[in-house]
C-alpha cells in the first residue's frame, strides 16, 4: 500500500511539473527581413473586453498605418519567468520594437533590453526605464474619469441621488489619482455628493468585480465605476429596477459600454500613440524615457463624446450645457490647452479638510504618481484622497 | 437591511458550490474519488454558455452543460472504474482535460457578452408591501431560479440518500462493495451511474455561473478554484448533503462579508470604528478569511469525525473486482 502510494505521489508531482510546462511553450511568431518589426505582449486574452482589448486595437491600427512594419501580438503572457523567457525570444529573434502592456513586466523587460540592445523595449504602466533602449509610457486617463465624474455627478443630481462609489485595484497611487480626478470631476456638478470606495485587490477577476460592484450598490452608492478590467458595474447595475435603478461606468475599451446601464466609459486608444513612438525610433527621434502623453496626444476617449459616437442611454436627458462642457474639455485637451495638471489645480481639499494644493498653485509632474514625497523629492504626492470620498488612506 | 443583502448574497454564492459540492458527495458516497470537479464545473460552465447563445433557450444550455460535463464524466468512470486505474490520478487528469477543453472551446465566447440567453430571475414585488421587512425578505427571495433550484435539492439529496432503498444501495456500494455485491447489486454499474450522475451536477454548478448567477464566460477565471473548495466542502459535509450545504452558504456569506467590511466607516450602526476602513491594507488579511476558516473548520471537523467514528466512505477509492477483497 505504501509503496503504491509513493508511486502515485511521484506521478502527481511529475503531472503538476509537467503539465504546466507544456502549457507555457509560448508561439513566438518570426520575424520579416527587411521590415520593421513589432510585437505587443500581453497579459490577458485579446477578447478580454478591457485593458487586453485595447491594446490589441493598438497593435490593429499600427498594422493598418505603419509603412514597411511587420505586427505581431502575443496573449496570455502571464508576469513574472515566462514573461521574461517571451521579451528574450522576441528580442533574439530580432524584434525591433517591443511592447509589454502589464506592470509585472518591467523588470523581466529591463533586463531583456540590457542583453539586447538593438531592440527597443516599451513598457506600458510602472516606473523604470534606461533612458536608452528601455522605455516607460502612460497616459493621462485622468483627464476622462474627470469627466466620467463630472457626468456621474450629473446622473446622481439629476434623479435626487448623492452617493457615488468606486472599486479600485491596489493601494497605489495611479488609483487614489484616478479616483481623486473622477471626485474632483463629480463635485462639479453635485457639491453634495460623497463617494464610498472599496478596494478589490486585483486587476481583472471577473467575479469578484461583480460581487463588489454589488456591495458599493447594497450599500447605497448610485453610480459606481471600476478601475479594474471588466464592465461588471454596468451588468450589475443592470440588476437593480427598482427606483431609478443605479448605472455603472467600465474601463479601458471603448467597445464594452453596451449594457443599457453603462453611463460612459473612459477608454484607451492606444493606435496612434504606438504608431507614432514606432516611427519615432525608425526615425532615430525617439528616446526612451518617461513617456506620460496628455489628452494633446489623442490616445484617450470618452464614450459618446469622440467621432462617431452617439450618446449612451444615460446621457441623452442631460442639459446641453453639461455635454457642452464634455465636448469642450475634450476640444482642448486635444488642443493642448488643458494638461493633467489643471485637473489637481489649487485649491485642492482631501477629505478630511485639510489643503492639498494651495490656491494658485499646480501639481508636478513627480506628484501625480508618488506616495511618498520624502524620497521621490516631489511637493505635494498623491496620498490623499479628494473631499467627499469616504475612506482612509492606504 | 443589509443583513438581508448579506443573506441574499450568500445564497447565490453559495448556490454555486453546492452543485458541485453535491456531486461530489454522491460519487465518492459510490466509493469513487471525485477531484476533477473544478474541471466538470469549468466544462459545464463553457458548454451552456455557448449552447445558450446558440440555441436561445437557457434552458437547453442548462442540459447542454450537464450533458457535456457527464460525457467528461464517462471518461473518469471508464479509468478508475472499468480500467481500475487510481482514482487520485485520473480525477486529476480528468480535470486537466475538462479545463483545457473548455478554454479551447470556449476562446472565443467572451465577445457574446450581453447577448446571451440567462436563466430567469425569481421576485416577489408583493413582498415590498410589508414595510422593512418585506424589503428585507424582497432582497432576499430576488434571486435566480438556480438559486430556488440548489435549495430545493438538499432535502431531496439528503432524503435520497438516507431513506430510500437506491440511497442505500449507494451508500452499500461506498462502504462494503463486496457485501452490496453478494446482495445482487450491480457494484460497478451503480458507481458508473453516480460518477457520472455527480459530473453532470458539478456542470450544473458551472452553468449557475455562466447563465444564471454571475453571467459571463471568464475563461478559467470563471470558476476560479471554485471547484476545489467544492472538494474541500464534500470533506467538510462529512459526505453529508445538509452540513455540505451550511458549509456552502457559509462560505457564500464570508465571502459577501468581506466585501462588506471593506466600505463603511464604522460597525454596528456606528458602534465602533471599522479597521479595515481605517487601514486599507489589512484587506489583504481579509480575503484570506474564507479560505482561512476553511481549514479551522477542517480541522475541527477531523477531530469530531474521529471522535464519532464517522467519516469517508470505507471503500472510497478503492476499485471493485468481484473476489478480490483484501488484495491492494
Amino acid at each position: 500500500m505504501v509503496r503504491k502510494f509513493s508511486v502515485l505521489l511521484v506521478l502527481v508531482a511529475i503531472l503538476v511539473a509537467v503539465v504546466p510546462a507544456f502549457a507555457q511553450e509560448f508561439q513566438i511568431p518570426e520575424i520579416v527581413e527587411g521590415k520593421t518589426n513589432v510585437a505587443v505582449v500581453l497579459i490577458g486574452p485579446i477578447n478580454d473586453g478591457g485593458w487586453s482589448q485595447a491594446h490589441y486595437d493598438g497593435a490593429v491600427y499600427m498594422k493598418e498605418n505603419l509603412e514597411n512594419a511587420n505586427v505581431v501580438y502575443i496573449e496570455n503572457i502571464p508576469e513574472g519567468t515566462e514573461s521574461e523567457q517571451v521579451f528574450r525570444s522576441l528580442a533574439a529573434k530580432g524584434f525591433d520594437v517591443i511592447f509589454g502592456t502589464s506592470f509585472g513586466f518591467m523588470d523581466p523587460m529591463e533586463a531583456v533590453a540590457e542583453e539586447f540592445p538593438d531592440s527597443y523595449l516599451i513598457h506600458v504602466s510602472g516606473y523604470k526605464d534606461n533612458g536608452e533602449n528601455f522605455g516607460n509610457l502612460m497616459g493621462a486617463m485622468e483627464h476622462m474619469k474627470y469627466l466620467a465624474g463630472y457626468l456621474a455627478g450629473q446622473r446622481a443630481k439629476m434623479d435626487g441621488e448623492n452617493v457615488l462609489g468606486y472599486m479600485y485595484t491596489f493601494p497605489i497611487p495611479e488609483e487614489l489619482r484616478l479616483g481623486n480626478a473622477f471626485m474632483i470631476g463629480a463635485k462639479k456638478t453635485c457639491p453634495e455628493c460623497t463617494m464610498i470606495v472599496t478596494p478589490i485587490n486585483s486587476w481583472h477577476d471577473p467575479i469578484l468585480e461583480k460581487e463588489a460592484a454589488k456591495a458599493l450598490f447594497d450599500k447605497g452608492a448610485y453610480v459606481v465605476f471600476t478601475g479594474a478590467d471588466t464592465p461588471a458595474p454596468a451588468e450589475v447595475a443592470e440588476e437593480y429596477a427598482e427606483g431609478n435603478g443605479k448605472w455603472g461606468i467600465p474601463y479601458d475599451w471603448s467597445g464594452s459600454c453596451v449594457s443599457p446601464r453603462c453611463l460612459t466609459l473612459p477608454y484607451w486608444y492606444w493606435g496612434p500613440i504606438y504608431t507614432s513612438i514606432v516611427e519615432g525610433i525608425v526615425d532615430g527621434t525617439y528616446t526612451p524615457g518617461r513617456h506620460y502623453f496628455d489628452g494633446d496626444a489623442k490616445g484617450l476617449g470618452l464614450v459618446g463624446f469622440m467621432e462617431g459616437e452617439e450618446l449612451p442611454e444615460g446621457l441623452k436627458d442631460m442639459p446641453e450645457e453639461v455635454l457642452e462642457y464634455v465636448r469642450n474639455y475634450i476640444a482642448d485637451i486635444e488642443a493642448g490647452k488643458i494638461n493633467r495638471f489643471d485637473i489637481f489645480a489649487g485649491p485642492v481639499l482631501d477629505n478630511k479638510g485639510e489643503v492639498v494644493v494651495p490656491e494658485g498653485e499646480l501639481m508636478e509632474d513627480a506628484d501625480l504618481d508618488t506616495f511618498d514625497c520624502t524620497e521621490m523629492g516631489c511637493k505635494y504626492g498623491m496620498h490623499w484622497w479628494a473631499e467627499g470620498i469616504e475612506a482612509e488612506l492606504p | 437591511m443589509e443583513l438581508f443583502q448579506l443573506l441574499a448574497a450568500a445564497l447565490a454564492g453559495g448556490t454555486v458550490l453546492l452543485f458541485g459540492m453535491l456531486g461530489g458527495i454522491f460519487t465518492e458516497r459510490s466509493g469513487v474519488m471525485n477531484l476533477a470537479i473544478e474541471g466538470y464545473m469549468l466544462l459545464g460552465a463553457t458548454i451552456s454558455y455557448s449552447a445558450s447563445a446558440s440555441s436561445g433557450s437557457p434552458w437547453i444550455g442548462l442540459l447542454m452543460g450537464a450533458v457535456a460535463a457527464a460525457i467528461l464524466g464517462i471518461l473518469h468512470a471508464i479509468i478508475c472504474i472499468s480500467l481500475k486505474a487510481d482514482q487520485v490520478v485520473s480525477g486529476l487528469a480528468t480535470n486537466f482535460v475538462g479545463t483545457g477543453v473548455s478554454l479551447v472551446l470556449g476562446a472565443n465566447l467572451t465577445s457574446l457578452v450581453g447577448t446571451v440567453p440567462l436563466l430567469p430571475s425569481v421576485a416577489f414585488p408583493k413582498l415590498l408591501e410589508l414595510g422593512w421587512i418585506g424589503e428585507g425578505l424582497y432582497t432576499l427571495t430576488k434571486q435566480s431560479i438556480m438559486v430556488y433550484i440548489g435549495f430545493v435539492l438538499i432535502p431531496i439529496a439528503q432524503w435520497y440518500l438516507t431513506k430510500t432503498r437506491p440511497g442505500m444501495h449507494l451508500r452499500a456500494i461506498g462502504e462494503n462493495p463486496e457485501a452490496a455485491d453478494a446482495m445482487g447489486i450491480n457494484v460497478n454499474g451503480l458507481r458508473y451511474v453516480y460518477t457520472i450522475l455527480g459530473a453532470a451536477l458539478a456542470g450544473i454548478g458551472g452553468a449557475a455561473i455562466s447563465i444564471a448567477i454571475y453571467s459571463g464566460w471568464f475563461s478559467e477565471l470563471t470558476t476560479n478554484g471554485r471547484g476545489w473548495i467544492c472538494v474541500g466542502l464534500v470533506i467538510f459535509a462529512q459526505w453529508n448533503p445538509v452540513r455540505g450545504a451550511f458549509g456552502a452558504y457559509f462560505f457564500g456569506i464570508l465571502s459577501r462579508l468581506v466585501l462588506d467590511l471593506k466600505i463603511p466607516a464604522t460597525l454596528f450602526g456606528g458602534l465602533v470604528a471599522n479597521p479595515f476602513f481605517l487601514h486599507p491594507n489589512y484587506t489583504f488579511f481579509l480575503e484570506m478569511l474564507p479560505y482561512f476558516f476553511t481549514l479551522v473548520v477542517m480541522i475541527i471537523g477531523a477531530n469530531s469525525a474521529k471522535a464519532k467514528h464517522i467519516g469517508a466512505p470505507s471503500a472510497l477509492g478503492r476499485p471493485y473486482s468481484r473476489g478480490e477483497k483484501g488484495k491492494q
